[in-house]
C-alpha cells in the first residue's frame, strides 16, 4: 500500500501558479493512498495538453500517449491485464474534441477503467484557444470575436451513451474530488469524472470565483443517482447553479464480464511459448 | 484427354455464393491429391454485379491462376459473355439454359463443349430448395463432366456445412452430377483423378488465414480491428478462433482506436496486432509513431488495394510501399516485411512478433488483396520452425540497481523491458521525448541520446538478420541468368508461373524476391543484382516504388520495369511475354 510520500517524483510540476491541475494532482494522490493500492498495480494514462504532464508527477506506472487517445490506450492496457488499476487523464480538447468518438463508445463498452477529464474549457498548452466546452462568446486567440458555437454537454452525452458512472468534480475542492475519484476507481465499469479546472492564464471567464458562486453538491440536495432520467435532467442544469458530484451510478457487467472465456484470465500472463494451433490446421485439410 | 491439369472458373452475380463454391471445388481437388490455387474477383457490392473465382489445379506446384480457362461454370448469362474468349479450344461451359439459351454459333466459338444444365428447375422443382443452391447443383455437374470421384465433393460439403445444410447440399450436388453424367458423360476432354497423395494431407488457406494462424501460433493474445477490405478476412478468422484460442478480439470505433488499443495491450505485455488497408493505415499513422517513440511492440498488418483514397476497394495493388516505409513524423526504427505466399504469411507473421518484442518497436506486415484473399494448398506448416523470442523481458521481480529505467541507454539501444505490475519497477512510457526513466525531457543532450538509442536498434536487427540467415530475400532459378526479375509481395505467384513458361520456352531467367523492405537487405540485393545481366522490376503500381528504393539504397538503376495498375492480378503469360520483350 502506497504512502503519500512515495507518490512524489523528482520532477517539479511546471503548471502555472494557481493552476487547477494542482488541485486535481492533490486529489489523485490522496485517492491512491485512500484506495490502498500498490504503486506497481496502478497505470495512469494521459493525453496531450497541460493535464498530460501528470504522468511525470505521480510515481506509478504511466503511459503519456497522444492527443485524444487516452481511452483506447487505457482500454488496451486494462484488457491485456485486468489486474491493473488503470486511470486515464484527458483534457477537454483532448477528450471532447480530438477524442470525442472514443468517449461515447467507452461509455457503452464499460471497460473497468477510470477517466478523469481536466476540463478548463480552453486549450492551455497551445496558449489559449476555444474547445468543445468553451462557453459561447468565449474570446480566445482562435476566436477573437467570441466563440460562436455553444458548448457540448459531456455529462449528458455520457448519460445517453449508457455510461455507468458519471460524475463531475471541481479542482477547487480537492477533498470532494478525491472522494469522487475513489468512488470512480472502485466502480466496476467505466468510471468517468469531469473536473472543472480553472485555467488562470487563458480562461478569464470560468475563474475560481465564477465556479465558487455557482457550484453546489448533488449529494446535499438528495439527488437520486440511480435514476438515469433524473441524472439527465440535472446534467442540463447550467447557469446560476451548477451541480457537482455523482450524477449517475449503476452496476452492470463490465466488458470483460461479458466474455466467458476471459474469466479469471490475464492475457499478458498467458503462456505463449508453444501455442497449440493443430485443431485449426486440421480443419483446413 | 488431359488429366489433372485444369483451370476452372465459376462466375455469377454477387450473393450467389461464388467464392464459397470456388473454395469448395478447390478443396475437393486438393483432397484428390492435387495442388490448387484459387483467387476471387468481386466488386464492392453485396448483390448483383459480376463476381468470379478461378481455380488452378495441377499435379505440379501451382502459384497463381492461369490465363486460359478449361471449364467455365456460368451462374448467369453475363458470365458466359464475359469469359467465353478466355476458354481454350475444347473448353466446356456449364450453364442454365433458362438464363439464356447458348449455341456455339452465336458465341462464335464452334470449338466449345456446351453443357446446359437446368439448374433453377432442378432446385425449384426437384429439390424444392432456395435458388442459392444452384451453385451446388452446378458443382455436382462439373464433377460429372470431369469424371471426378463424387465422394470428394460430398465430403467437403459435409465438412463445411452444418449437418442439415450439408445434407441438402449433398443432395443438390448429386442431382447435378447425375444430370450431367447422363447427358454429357464422357464428352469432355479434361479429367480429374485421385493421385497417391489423395486424402486429408495438405491444407488450403488464404493469406489472411495464414497470417491469423501465424499470429495465434506466435501467441498473439489481443487483436483490435475495424473491418476494411482486404484484411476483413483476418478479422473474421481471429473472431472465429477467439474463444478456443484464449485471445481477445475487439472491434472498436475505428482504426485510430484499434492501433491505440494495440499499443496499450502491447505495453501491458500481451502480444497484440491490428489489421487494415491503406485508408485505415492512414488513420493509424499517429499511433504507429507513438509505438515507435514509446518503444512499444505493435504489429500492424496492411493489405493493399488500389488508392488513393477509397480507390478500388475490392481489388489489388502495391501502391503503399513508400507510404508504409516512411509513415509518421519523425525518425524511428520499424520493420516492414512483405510475405509473398501463404507459407511466408505464416512464418513472417510469427517472426514479426519476435522482431516487435526483441527490438521494442512497431512491425508492419505489408500484403495486398491478391495475396491475402487468394487461397492456396500447401503442406501443413512446421509450427515449431520459428520459436517465440521475447527479447530482454524482465520476468519476476525487478532486481536491477536503482530505479527501473524503461529507456535505459543500453549498448544495443534495446532497454530491459519490464511490464507494468512487475514488482519493484515503475514503468513509464512517454510519447513526448523523455529521459531514461520516461520523464518528459527537452534537454538537448538527453534528446540526442534518446534519438540515437532508438535508431541504433535497427543496426542490431540488421546484424541479427544477417547472422541468423533469415531469408530477407529469396532467389529462385539459376544463379546466372539472362534476366533477373525483382519483386516483392503478392506478385510472387504469377512471377513463379511466368518462370515456368520462360523455362519451357528456353529463356534462362531467375527471380529475386525481396521479403524485408525495411531495413532494406542491401547486401543480398546488391549481390543478386551484380550477378544479373538485366534487372527487371515487376510491381503492381504506376511509379515502381521498389525501383526507387533500390536506387536509393544501392545507388543504381534497374534495367526495366513491368508495371500494372488496374487492380487485377498479373497474368503469367503476360509477364513471360514482357520479360522476353525486355531481353
Amino acid at each position: 500500500m502506497v504512502a503519500l510520500k512515495d507518490l512524489a517524483t523528482p520532477v517539479k510540476p511546471d503548471w502555472c501558479p494557481g493552476c487547477g491541475n494542482f488541485g486535481i494532482l492533490t486529489a489523485v494522490k490522496g485517492a491512491l493512498v485512500e484506495l490502498g493500492l500498490d504503486r506497481e498495480q496502478v497505470v495512469i494514462v494521459s493525453g496531450i495538453g497541460c493535464h498530460g504532464k501528470i504522468v511525470n508527477y505521480v510515481n506509478v506506472n504511466g503511459f503519456h500517449g497522444i492527443h485524444g487517445r487516452v481511452i483506447p490506450t487505457a482500454t488496451g492496457i486494462k484488457l491485456a491485464n485486468p489486474e491493473l488499476t488503470v486511470i486515464g487523464f484527458a483534457g477537454d480538447a483532448d477528450q471532447y474534441d480530438e477524442g470525442w468518438d472514443h468517449f461515447c463508445h467507452a461509455m457503452r463498452r464499460n471497460v473497468d477503467v477510470t477517466l478523469i477529464v481536466h476540463d478548463n474549457q480552453t486549450l492551455g498548452l497551445t496558449t489559449g484557444q476555444t474547445t468543445a466546452t468553451s462557453l459561447q462568446g468565449f474570446k480566445s486567440k482562435s476566436t477573437p470575436f467570441g466563440s460562436v458555437t455553444p458548448p457540448l454537454n459531456p455529462i449528458a452525452n455520457a448519460l445517453v451513451s449508457n455510461g455507468t458512472f458519471v460524475a463531475r468534480g471541481y479542482a477547487g475542492d480537492p477533498r470532494h474530488l478525491q472522494s469522487l475519484i475513489v468512488e470512480a476507481v472502485r466502480h466496476r465499469g467505466f468510471g468517468y469524472v469531469d473536473v472543472f479546472q480553472p485555467c488562470v492564464s487563458f480562461n478569464y471567464l470560468n475563474t475560481y470565483q465564477w465556479f465558487r458562486e455557482r457550484l453546489y453538491k448533488l449529494s446535499e440536495q438528495g439527488h437520486d443517482y440511480t435514476d438515469r432520467r433524473k441524472a439527465l435532467e440535472k446534467s442540463f442544469e447550467w447557469g446560476e447553479r451548477i451541480p457537482i458530484g455523482v450524477f449517475y451510478k449503476e452496476e452492470k457487467p463490465t466488458y470483460l464480464d461479458t466474455l466467458p472465456h476471459m474469466k479469471g484470465k490475464t492475457l499478458a500472463k498467458l503462456p505463449i511459448d508453444d501455442v497449440d494451433v493443430s485443431v485449426i490446421i486440421e480443419a483446413m485439410k | 484427354m488431359i488429366v489433372n491439369k485444369l483451370s476452372f472458373l465459376i462466375g455469377g452475380e454477387a450473393g450467389a455464393g461464388i467464392t464459397r463454391s470456388g473454395f469448395l471445388f478447390a478443396k475437393a481437388c486438393m483432397r484428390a491429391g492435387l495442388n490448387v490455387f484459387g483467387t476471387n474477383d468481386y466488386q464492392s457490392l453485396i448483390r448483383g454485379g459480376h463476381n468470379f473465382y478461378v481455380v488452378q489445379v495441377d499435379t505440379e506446384e501451382v502459384y497463381s491462376q492461369s490465363d486460359k480457362i478449361n471449364l467455365l461454370l456460368a451462374l448467369n448469362a453475363e458470365t458466359v459473355a464475359l469469359h467465353k474468349d478466355e476458354l481454350v479450344p475444347g473448353g466446356g461451359v456449364i450453364y442454365d439454359p433458362d438464363d439464356a439459351p447458348q449455341n456455339t454459333g452465336t458465341l462464335g466459338r464452334e470449338d466449345l463443349t456446351l453443357c446446359p444444365v437446368p439448374l433453377k428447375k432442378i432446385v425449384w422443382e426437384e429439390l424444392k430448395e432456395d435458388p442459392i443452391m444452384r451453385n451446388t447443383v452446378a458443382l455436382g455437374a462439373a464433377f460429372a463432366l470431369l469424371d471426378c470421384d463424387m465422394d470428394l465433393l460430398e465430403d467437403v460439403l459435409k465438412d463445411t456445412f452444418k449437418p442439415a445444410v450439408a445434407e441438402a447440399n449433398v443432395k443438390a450436388a448429386r442431382k447435378g452430377y447425375d444430370y450431367a453424367k447422363s447427358n454429357f458423360g464422357g464428352s469432355f476432354g479434361y479429367k480429374l483423378v485421385k493421385t497417391k497423395s489423395a486424402g486429408k494431407q495438405r491444407i488450403l488457406l488464404s493469406g489472411n488465414e495464414a497470417i491469423g494462424l501465424g499470429a495465434l501460433k506466435a501467441g498473439c493474445k489481443f487483436f483490435a480491428g475495424y473491418p476494411m477490405t482486404p484484411t476483413t478476412g483476418l478479422l473474421h478468422f481471429m473472431a472465429e478462433n477467439e474463444r478456443s484460442m484464449e485471445t481477445l478480439l475487439i472491434q472498436p470505433e475505428g482504426e485510430i482506436a484499434a492501433v491505440n488499443m494495440v499499443a496499450g495491450a502491447a505495453f501491458a505485455g500481451a502480444r497484440a496486432m491490428t489489421a487494415t488497408s491503406g485508408g485505415g493505415f492512414c488513420l493509424m499513422v499517429e499511433g504507429l509513431g507513438m509505438a515507435g517513440m514509446t518503444e512499444t511492440p505493435a504489429v500492424i498488418v496492411v493489405g493493399q488495394r488500389p488508392g488513393p483514397s477509397t480507390g478500388l476497394p475490392t481489388y489489388s495493388a502495391q501502391g503503399d510501399l513508400r507510404f508504409v516505409v516512411h509513415a509518421s513524423q519523425g525518425e524511428f526504427p520499424r520493420v516492414v516485411v512483405a510475405p509473398g505466399d501463404v507459407e511466408e504469411c505464416f512464418y513472417e507473421t510469427m517472426r514479426a512478433f519476435n522482431w516487435a518484442e526483441k527490438y521494442q518497436t512497431p512491425v508492419i506486415v505489408l500484403t495486398d488483396k491478391y495475396l491475402v484473399e487468394s487461397q492456396a494448398s500447401t503442406e501443413p506448416f512446421e509450427t515449431s520452425r520459428v520459436k517465440t523470442e521475447r527479447g530482454n523481458l524482465i520476468t519476476g521481480q525487478f532486481q536491477g540497481t536503482g530505479e527501473y529505467r524503461k529507456y535505459e541507454l543500453a549498448e544495443t539501444g534495446v532497454s530491459p523491458r519490464a511490464l507494468p505490475s512487475t514488482q519493484g519497477a515503475i514503468v513509464r512510457a512517454n510519447a513526448d521525448e523523455h529521459d531514461e526513466f520516461g520523464f518528459t525531457s527537452e534537454d538537448p543532450a538527453t534528446v540526442v541520446s534518446m534519438v540515437e538509442k532508438r535508431l541504433k536498434k535497427i543496426n542490431y536487427l540488421v546484424k541479427e538478420l544477417e547472422e541468423t540467415g533469415v531469408e530477407t530475400t529469396k532467389l529462385y532459378g539459376p544463379r546466372d541468368a539472362a534476366a533477373t526479375v525483382v519483386s516483392w509481395g503478392g506478385t510472387k505467384g504469377p512471377i513463379r508461373e511466368a518462370l515456368k513458361i520462360l523455362k519451357r520456352d528456353g529463356v534462362v531467367a531467375n527471380y529475386l524476391q525481396i521479403i524485408y523492405l525495411h531495413p532494406f537487405p542491401v547486401e543480398r540485393v546488391k549481390k543478386a543484382l551484380d550477378n544479373s545481366k538485366k534487372a527487371i522490376v515487376i510491381e503492381h503500381n504506376k511509379t515502381s516504388q521498389l525501383s526507387s528504393l533500390i536506387r536509393e539504397r544501392l545507388l543504381r538503376d534497374v534495367d526495366g520495369t513491368i508495371l500494372k495498375y488496374d487492380g487485377r492480378p498479373f497474368s503469367p503469360a503476360y509477364l513471360a511475354a514482357k520479360v522476353k520483350e525486355a531481353l
